[in-house]
């Protein structure tokens, strides 16, 4: 374009670092001695040079990156819809062709980080100068936007008519094959500025990253904002910190313990039922089976909160404490965890209730705690909030943890589930497909318990791989 | 009074120069125990082999880009929530659409799914959240039931029910996270800290205590008590927008995804960044990240449409997944780990095994 284009300071590169990448490998790409192999396109009696083939583009994307060839040919793709890359001839397809089709490398000048957003002034001036040339047949689209922006931009028409018919005739004094390429160029510009319907806009961000839609917030970085950046930091330089190869080791023994109990690196049996649209380990292994499954019972020894977080796991250890005549530490617990997540408005309720039950002189589930928590916490009763029993909580809860928790584990009763619980064989998926077994729907959690006798919501699943329509 | 000013912009200028000199301290502290790289601890592990996982259910029917999803308890039905204001629920093993509920606003950014499998809650551009209870009586709408719980003062970017129906946590891009009384509306817990737009946070699997973490545009991830509002721990060593943080399944680390094209573990407990996940031709910015059952593999959605799959552990890329037309917005490991699910701005969802 030969006048420059309308006011605007050029795209907020900080909030496109994708951008910035794809211009350092279209960069790479152009190098004399490592870039991508150069040709050139002739066009009836035009020579343009410095055009490569999609294949070759692609060839060297898979050495540079030591991809493979799909994930090459997709990031070949981005290049293209991004407007980096563009083909020469007609028609222009928003893929990258691996025929002998030849693309050129987008200027710099008409890059989407130095020319966004696209001003309105200059789409109408392009518009306009496709509408002289093609004598007024415009495609649909341009057709609506070139109307729309007369309607729009009214009162200064002229000069939009004007600016178009000077850059038609400047154009003229070039040689063709100039020509030909910033027309290219131009169009590539606007087709991923103003793409045509049903093509998504590749520049769209969402809201807060510059679309206008809701703007992003700065926060004042007044002195309160400083002050508390400084307090947090005075505080993590006191932290206590552990060696990294301590933290470290950790995840190798968490994964490699965990390793059989993760489906999707194990594997699940019978089988996973998203692969072979069998359900049974969802039935084997609902919330409160009677006969848990060997793994989940394994699961209770990994630690003692994932014992507590199993309801089938709590319960053998509810009986457990039972036993041992220690059942009010869980109890208390859980009354603990209820008052901590509960509503706003049941809490004087369920503090007052937790108090006459567990901590109350004489009460008839009295909770051991040391003294100092006890009375701090009767002190805090006073005024109860969501809180109050937390210290309580954290004692009784490393009592258990410390204590019953081991000796459950090495308790007969313990090693009797392990000793009992299913191992279920494999089922294979089903080698015929269409022999088509149909998928249950199972009871939403949502339907009223009195609702049982209900009929659940019909499967729809059809053969192969069915797909919900709207 | 002139003098005033200039004495303010001083005291602007020398608390600002504090905070970093103080940052640099920090870093410095914290790099004092690292006295191993991760993928070094992890060269005794086995590499892992060839990964195949598939699309197995493809959930079509939402008129516009997937923004949000949620696995619900029973490890087989999802919310997901929709630019056009759509919220729908799916049991996503048949595909049914369950329920459907059309928001008042666009861009429907975050929805949550209660634990009780009861009820769920959304919002985005309408600066709220709202919790619908679920119903499946044919004379009431479930429009009809619904309650306002949040309000912030620009879109909510993300929300969460912490361990009962009865609380619920949300980021906004206001700047703040914040803590609700879902029975009340009334704000429990208000957490200012971030310096621009929180995007994500996530519940830790903690057994006594109770934090979360968040990230946001100004480049951290801050861990927050959410007893007393303080912000606990914090990190800013991404180059960009951080979009996606998770726990890792222990609770003793996060990973975050990022517009700069990484994702990135912290350690909680030695206090830093402890792995970079990156590769040279992964340019787009990873916008929704979650991991196996056992913490093994990181599951990551990016915008040039594919999902990555790495190794934790050793640092490498295992897989890449194609299908989506365009970018991937949200992705969840199913409660179960038996799947994953990944939503995207192609309108749809796809369930991963």
């Amino acid at each position: 374009m030969a006048a420059g284009p309308a006011s605007h300071g050029g795209c907020p590169r900080a909030q496109m670092p994708h951008l910035s990448k794809m211009e350092r490998v279209v960069v790479s790409m152009q190098d004399p001695d490592q870039g991508v192999k150069m040709r050139s396109q002739r066009l009836l009696i035009t020579v343009i040079p410095h055009a490569v083939t999609g294949s070759d583009v692609v060839e060297w994307l898979i050495q540079k990156y030591c991809i493979s060839e799909e994930e090459a040919l997709h990031l070949g793709v981005l290049l293209v819809r991004h407007g980096y890359l563009y083909a020469l001839r007609e028609p222009r397809s928003p893929g990258l062709q691996l025929d002998e089709t030849l693309y050129r490398f987008q200027t710099p000048y008409f890059w989407t980080s130095t020319l966004w957003p696209a001003a309105e002034l200059d789409y109408a001036i392009y518009l306009a100068k496709k509408n002289i040339r093609k004598q007024g047949a415009l495609v649909d689209h341009e057709k609506e936007h070139y109307d729309q922006l007369h309607r729009k931009i009214n009162h200064t028409w002229d000069l939009v008519v004007m600016q178009a018919r000077e850059q038609l005739r400047a154009a003229k004094q070039r040689r063709k094959g100039d020509r030909l390429v910033i027309a290219c160029q131009e169009q590539t510009y606007w087709l991923v500025n103003r793409p045509p319907p049903g093509v998504p806009s590749v520049l769209e961000q969402g809201p807060g990253r510059g679309s206008g839609m809701a703007r992003r917030v700065q926060m004042t970085k007044n002195t309160d904002f400083y002050k508390q950046e400084i307090e947090c930091c005075t505080k993590a330089l006191g932290r206590i910190r552990v060696k990294s190869s301590v933290c470290l080791e950790a995840y190798l023994k968490f994964s490699s313990q965990h390793r059989p109990h993760d489906p999707i690196m194990s594997g699940c049996l019978p089988s996973n039922p998203w692969i072979t649209d069998d359900d049974t380990y969802w039935a084997m292994n609902a919330p409160n089976v009677a006969a848990p499954t060997k793994l989940r019972v394994e699961r209770w020894g990994f630690s003692f909160r994932e014992l507590l977080a199993d309801p089938v796991g709590r319960a053998n250890f509810m009986d457990f404490l039972r036993k041992e005549f220690s059942a009010e530490n869980l109890s208390f617990w859980e009354a603990c965890e209820e008052l901590r997540h509960g509503g706003q408005a049941q809490i004087p309720t369920l503090v007052d209730s937790v108090y006459q039950q567990f901590l109350a002189p004489g009460a008839a589930r009295w909770v051991n705690i040391d003294s100092q928590t006890m009375e701090r916490t009767l002190e805090g009763l006073r005024q109860p909030h969501r809180y109050v029993l937390e210290d309580a909580q954290l004692h009784i809860y490393m009592l258990m943890k410390k204590d019953s928790y081991p000796r459950f584990l090495k308790s007969d009763m313990y090693k009797g589930l392990l000793a009992e619980a299913m191992i279920l064989p494999e089922t294979k998926r089903r080698v015929f497909p269409f022999m088509w077994k149909p998928r249950h729907s199972s009871l939403s959690p949502a339907l009223p318990p009195a609702s049982a006798s209900v009929e659940p919501v019909a499967a729809a699943g059809g053969p192969g791989g069915a797909e919900g329509e709207a | 009074m002139a003098t005033d000013g200039l004495h303010e912009n001083e005291t602007l200028a020398s608390l600002k120069s504090e905070a970093e000199s103080l940052k640099g301290k920090l870093e410095e502290e914290r790099a004092k125990l690292h006295d191993v790289e991760l993928h070094q601890v992890a060269e005794r592990v086995e590499a892992l082999g060839q990964f195949v996982m598939k699309t197995r259910r493809t959930l079509k029917g939402h008129g516009n880009k997937v923004l949000c999803m949620d696995w619900c308890k029973d490890k087989r039905r999802i919310v997901s929530s929709s630019q056009d204001g759509k919220v729908i629920v799916w049991d996503s093993f048949t595909t049914n659409k369950e329920h459907a509920v059309t928001m008042p606003c666009t861009w429907v950014m975050a929805c949550a799914y209660a634990p009780s499998g009861c009820a769920i809650a959304c919002g985005g551009l309408d600066n709220k959240c709202s919790v619908y209870p679920l119903t499946f009586d044919k004379n009431e709408s479930m429009a009809a039931k619904k309650k306002s719980v949040a309000m912030h003062t620009n879109y909510l970017s993300a929300c969460s029910f912490t361990n009962s129906d009865m609380q619920i946590l949300t980021a906004s891009g206001d700047g703040t996270c914040a803590l609700w009384d879902v029975e009340s509306g009334q704000l429990l817990q208000s957490f200012h800290g971030h310096g621009a737009d929180v995007l994500c946070l996530d519940l830790a699997p903690s057994e006594t205590g109770n934090t979360f973490v968040s990230g946001g545009c100004d480049k951290k991830s801050m861990v927050w008590d959410m007893r007393s509002g303080q912000c606990v721990q914090a990190f800013e060593t991404h180059e960009s927008d951080v979009n996606s943080v998770r726990y890792y399944p222990s609770g003793d680390a996060f990973a975050s995804g990022s517009d700069d094209a990484t994702c990135r573990l912290y350690d909680l407990r030695a206090d830093r960044e402890v792995a970079i996940y990156s590769k040279e031709s992964i340019i787009f910015g990873a916008s929704s990240v979650d991991f196996s059952l056992s913490g093994r593999l990181l599951f990551a959605g990016y915008n040039d449409y594919t999902i990555n799959v790495w190794d934790v552990l050793k640092g490498a890329r295992v897989s890449i997944l194609f299908g989506h037309e365009n970018r991937v917005s949200t992705l969840r490991v199913s409660p179960d780990g038996t799947a994953f699910c990944s939503g995207s701005w192609d309108h749809t969802l796809r369930v991963w095994a």
